[in-house]
């Protein structure tokens, strides 16, 4: 036995990823790669209209040619009880059409053949006789009197209205504005947007008729609480489903939901007795899954003559679409947005939100963002820095004036969450150092001289991460726990089971150096498997940034039940008393005798082969994690932008990003989801937007209209980083992956409004194309030429 | 319709139904499953390959119209002697997340370094901006086939 000193490649160490082997040799293997014997190809036909009556469907002719196998219909479906299936939501969401279609795109009959070509060729033969009924398309047509009722086969549903939801004290927020110096406002629409990973969904179902075992593959973020919802609309007993999440392609949110085209594959596998693949192809992503905001918001806040801010109250109207599928707390109609009053220490704020059925796609998904935090972060971002305006006073300093200080954590705010961690001074000092705040006003104002337009941007976000505890956080009642089960091998290397599913994050990574930490193993050592649920614990899956909040804490507590357990072991083998042994990385030592060491390796083996007498045989255990809280990752972004005044085409000249997510496990993991999700929020910012026109139809069905960031357009960013540990999180982590999609679009919004300010202009709705950019310069400058 | 296609120095000889599109002749005659699909309309890039050595989207292609052509897909980079440079620097340098958009950004990254061996910022922006990554921003992959032109250019004529 001897002493090992090659340093261990845990926390902090930015371990060159393991799951890149297999992507750089084109050897990933994601859900289109998954080839089954005897396997069939499954299309789906779609509705080309937002709202119509379902009067017939004849599929003579598709079912008739060559090389199609069967043609499922809503009416074959409902024959078998799956014709409507539940919404993570708790609402209901037609699989395939029965009574009338809801949305553009919506799923009306399926074609399953022998080849993926004559699959799409049979949906040409599908007769179907629609009668076209009245088209909703925003929250303010669908709550008008007469319009049309969208879901009116709900029993109790005579209207559009879905649900009211408030946060916050109502009354006393009213006293403060009552109270107020100033009050600055704000209306806005979120633009729906849409996750787009560039992989799209999919699964391939494989049901055996004769055992009952139904094992699909399936694109999915949450494979487990897939497998459940599974169990309860199908009646399929638990242990016979297993869902197996292949690399995914992105994911974003996007690969949350439940799609019918799921549920449809997996009962056709089961009536045909053959593996059945259904691919979207990047329309029927864009028109059919989960979209993301659409939220039309009023905000105001009230603030003393000084700045001090008094109250918030804000409003908003969201569009849910045609059945309501969000994927959120069930606790939280709108998911985490009463987190709106940010980093600031706010003394009455009030949330009210109303949501509507439209005839546009479901599933408001939480597009790379904690729960609706992206759309309260923009408000109250957005918000702060009009005040500034108002008051004449600089947006940093406005911001200085009101955070919630250091010392004031853990910090309860008004609408109920408790801020761990936070020193949002430090990360908005840096942000400025970085960028020379200072010397850029200076620099602006001759440029404002020369007649052109610069301007910088700030924002100094919070997220809320990491859902989440019991008490308030599950899912269609299923609790946000999550697991981690560790299994130490007799050679001292590891296999990691968790529940989390990796879409890019680099979980194969990053949760091996928590348990090299923790234990001394290396990570190329320990194997993490994730994605199956034959063989991974239970938990809700990978999304709003909570993997490393839930799971990452899961394997860190689990690798110090296993840790228990070696300390007995080397005590055993050197022969000392268990209070006797220290855990000097990555050696178990004797106190105040160092050289007498054992490796986990030694004591991995020996818990195998040499174990004391009445000590059961292994090395392994299993954690299921309750956070005590929520993580609170901060920062503050800040870009600096030239806008064009003849075009609208605005140019970011530079883009700082201060982030602090706490303990960063790889910081080159860490910097690449910042990087990434800066590129999103810009997307969102400058040209994501998914429109609808008066009839319903989806435009932005592609990427030729949906337009999303290319490397020309994409900036260059500039990190920076603060380190606050969550104090109550094993290792002191946080999310991160999501901080930049939040805090960003705010940033670069106010960065142009700033410019624009000689002019007057006060608001432009995202995306801020170089048309509306052009648009409100020319309205500023009322209406003339500025040739 | 009988057609010779050399995918990764092998050739192949084919009979193919003229509409079938490239990406599936690769993808599912010939099992090569590197080559990805994300748009079907020439937008995202993840179906690269290279076409007698110039980068194409083999989305928008049909198989018939590759007769007679060299492709090179994603599995045709790496060689009896171990990984690209390319590969070997997109690993090192964080250039991939989700891994979905890598084999066309690599595949481009090769052919502009065939013609250009020391690529600016902007140049290599250029290059790829016929490709979509949706995870990594782009700085990384572009400072990844900065490196790869590097190590190429530095590595012996003749090794």
């Amino acid at each position: 036995m001897a002493t090992e000193t090659e340093e261990i490649r845990g926390i902090g160490h930015s371990v060159r990823r393991k799951e890149d082997d297999r992507f750089i040799r084109g050897r990933g293997n994601y859900i289109d790669d998954v080839q089954l014997p005897g396997m069939l190809h499954m299309a789906i036909l779609r509705s080309p209209y937002a709202h119509a009556k379902l009067n017939s469907i004849d599929a003579s002719a598709a079912q008739a040619m060559p090389g199609v196998v069967a043609v499922v219909t809503g009416e074959l479906m409902a024959q078998h009880n799956l014709a409507w299936m539940p919404t993570l939501s708790g609402d209901t969401q037609a699989v395939l059409v029965t009574d009338k279609v809801r949305f553009q795109g919506q799923e009306v009959a399926a074609v399953i053949a022998e080849d993926p070509y004559v699959a799409k060729d049979a949906l040409e033969h599908i007769e179907v006789d629609y009668e076209p009924l009245g088209v909703v398309v925003s929250p303010q047509q669908a709550a008008a009197d007469g319009a049309p009722v969208i879901r009116d086969e709900k029993e109790d549903q005579s209207d559009n209205h879905i649900y009211h939801w408030e946060s916050g004290d109502k009354d006393a927020t009213d006293q403060a504005f009552s109270h107020a110096d100033v009050v600055v406002s704000l209306d806005t629409h979120y633009p729906r947007s849409h996750p787009s990973p560039l992989e799209t969904c999919g699964c391939v179902a494989d049901v055996d008729p004769a055992t009952g075992q139904a094992t699909i593959y399936m694109t999915s973020q949450a494979p487990h609480a897939i497998r459940t919802v599974f169990a309860l609309v199908a009646g399929l007993p638990e242990e016979n489903i297993r869902i197996i999440s292949p690399d995914i392609g992105g994911g974003f949110g996007n690969k949350v939901p439940v799609y019918p085209g799921y549920v449809v594959a997996t009962a056709a596998s089961l009536l045909l007795g053959r593996p059945v693949k259904w691919i979207e192809d990047r329309t029927e992503n864009l028109i059919s899954t989960g979209f993301a905001r659409d939220f039309h918001m009023h905000g105001e806040l009230a603030l003393k003559n000084d700045g001090t801010m008094l109250g918030l109250r804000t409003s908003l109207q969201a569009d849910e679409g045609a059945f309501h599928a969000d994927a959120q707390p069930s606790k939280f109609k709108v998911g985490l947005f009463h987190i709106v009053t940010g980093s600031y220490d706010m003394p009455a704020a009030h949330v009210a939100a109303d949501g509507y059925y439209t005839n546009k796609a479901p599933g408001g998904v939480a597009f790379r963002c904690s729960f609706r935090v992206t759309e309260a972060s923009y408000m109250i971002e957005r918000l702060v820095q009009n005040a500034a305006y108002e008051l004449d006073m600089d947006p940093a300093e406005i911001r200085r004036k009101n955070f919630i200080d250091k010392d004031q954590f853990p910090y309860e705010s008004v609408t109920g969450f408790v801020y761990d961690s936070g020193d949002y001074h430090a990360a908005m000092d840096l942000a400025l150092e970085k960028i020379d705040y200072a010397g850029f006003r200076e620099q602006q104002k001759r440029e404002r001289d020369d007649g052109k337009l610069w301007g910088i941007g700030l924002a100094s976000f919070t997220e809320v991460v990491g859902a989440g505890p019991h008490k308030d956080y599950d899912i269609i009642g299923i609790k946000m726990n999550d697991g981690a089960e560790l299994r130490i091998h007799p050679t001292g290397k590891a296999i990691l089971k968790i529940s989390s599913k990796t879409q890019g994050q680099g979980h194969e990574t990053t949760f091996a150096q928590i348990v090299a930490e923790e234990l001394g193993i290396q990570p190329e050592d320990i194997k993490v498997q994730h994605g199956d649920t034959d063989n991974t614990p239970y938990g809700l899956g990978t999304y709003a940034s909570r993997s490393t909040p839930t799971v990452g804490a899961a394997t860190a507590m689990v690798s110090r039940r296993v840790g228990e357990k070696a300390r007995k072991l080397a005590a055993h083998l050197l022969e000392v008393d268990e209070a006797d042994i220290e855990f000097n990385r990555p050696n178990y030592t004797v106190k105040g005798a160092p050289e007498r060491a054992v490796t986990i390796q030694d004591v991995a083996f020996a818990a195998y082969t040499n174990f004391p007498d009445g000590m059961e045989a292994g090395l392994e255990g299993s954690f299921y994690y309750d956070p005590p809280n929520l993580t609170f990752p901060f920062g503050t972004y800040a870009v600096a932008v030239e806008v064009d005044p003849e075009t609208g085409v605005w140019e970011v000249k530079r883009m700082v990003a201060v982030d602090d997510c706490g303990v960063r496990i790889n910081p080159m993991i860490v910097d690449g989801q910042i990087q990434g999700g800066l590129t999103e929020g810009y997307g969102i910012a400058a040209m994501e937007q998914i429109t609808f026109d008066d009839d319903g139809n989806c435009i932005g069905s592609n990427f030729m209209d949906y337009l999303l960031p290319t490397a020309v357009e994409t900036p260059k960013f500039e990190l920076g980083e603060t380190v606050t540990p969550s104090p109550h999180h094993p290792i002191g982590a946080k999310g991160v992956g999501e901080s930049a999609t939040v805090g960003s679009p705010a940033a670069y919004v106010n960065a142009v409004i700033d410019a624009l300010q000689p002019l007057g202009v006060k608001n432009i709705d995202m995306p801020l194309t170089s048309a509306k950019v052009w648009e409100a310069i020319q309205a500023a400058q009322g209406g003339g030429s500025t040739a | 319709m009988e057609v010779t296609i050399t995918v990764n120095g092998t050739a192949h000889t084919l009979d193919l139904e003229p509409r079938q599109l490239l990406v599936h002749v690769i993808r599912e005659q010939l099992r090569l499953t590197g080559t990805h699909i994300g748009c079907d309309s020439t937008s995202c890039g993840a179906c690269t390959v290279l076409y007698d050595g110039t980068p194409v989207k083999s989305c928008t292609l049909f198989g018939v119209q590759a007769d007679g052509v060299e492709i090179t897909t994603v599995e045709g980079l790496l060689t009896a002697a171990g990984l690209d440079p390319m590969q070997a620097a997109f690993k090192e340098h964080h250039g991939l997340q989700c891994g979905y958009c890598t084999p066309g950004m690599m595949l481009v990254g090769k052919a502009l370094i065939e013609e250009n061996t020391s690529p600016s910022d902007d140049e290599v922006r250029t290059a790829i901006s016929g490709n979509i990554c949706r995870c990594t921003g782009y700085m990384n992959i572009v400072t990844a086939i900065q490196a790869a032109a590097a190590a190429t250019t530095d590595a012996p004529a003749n090794a």
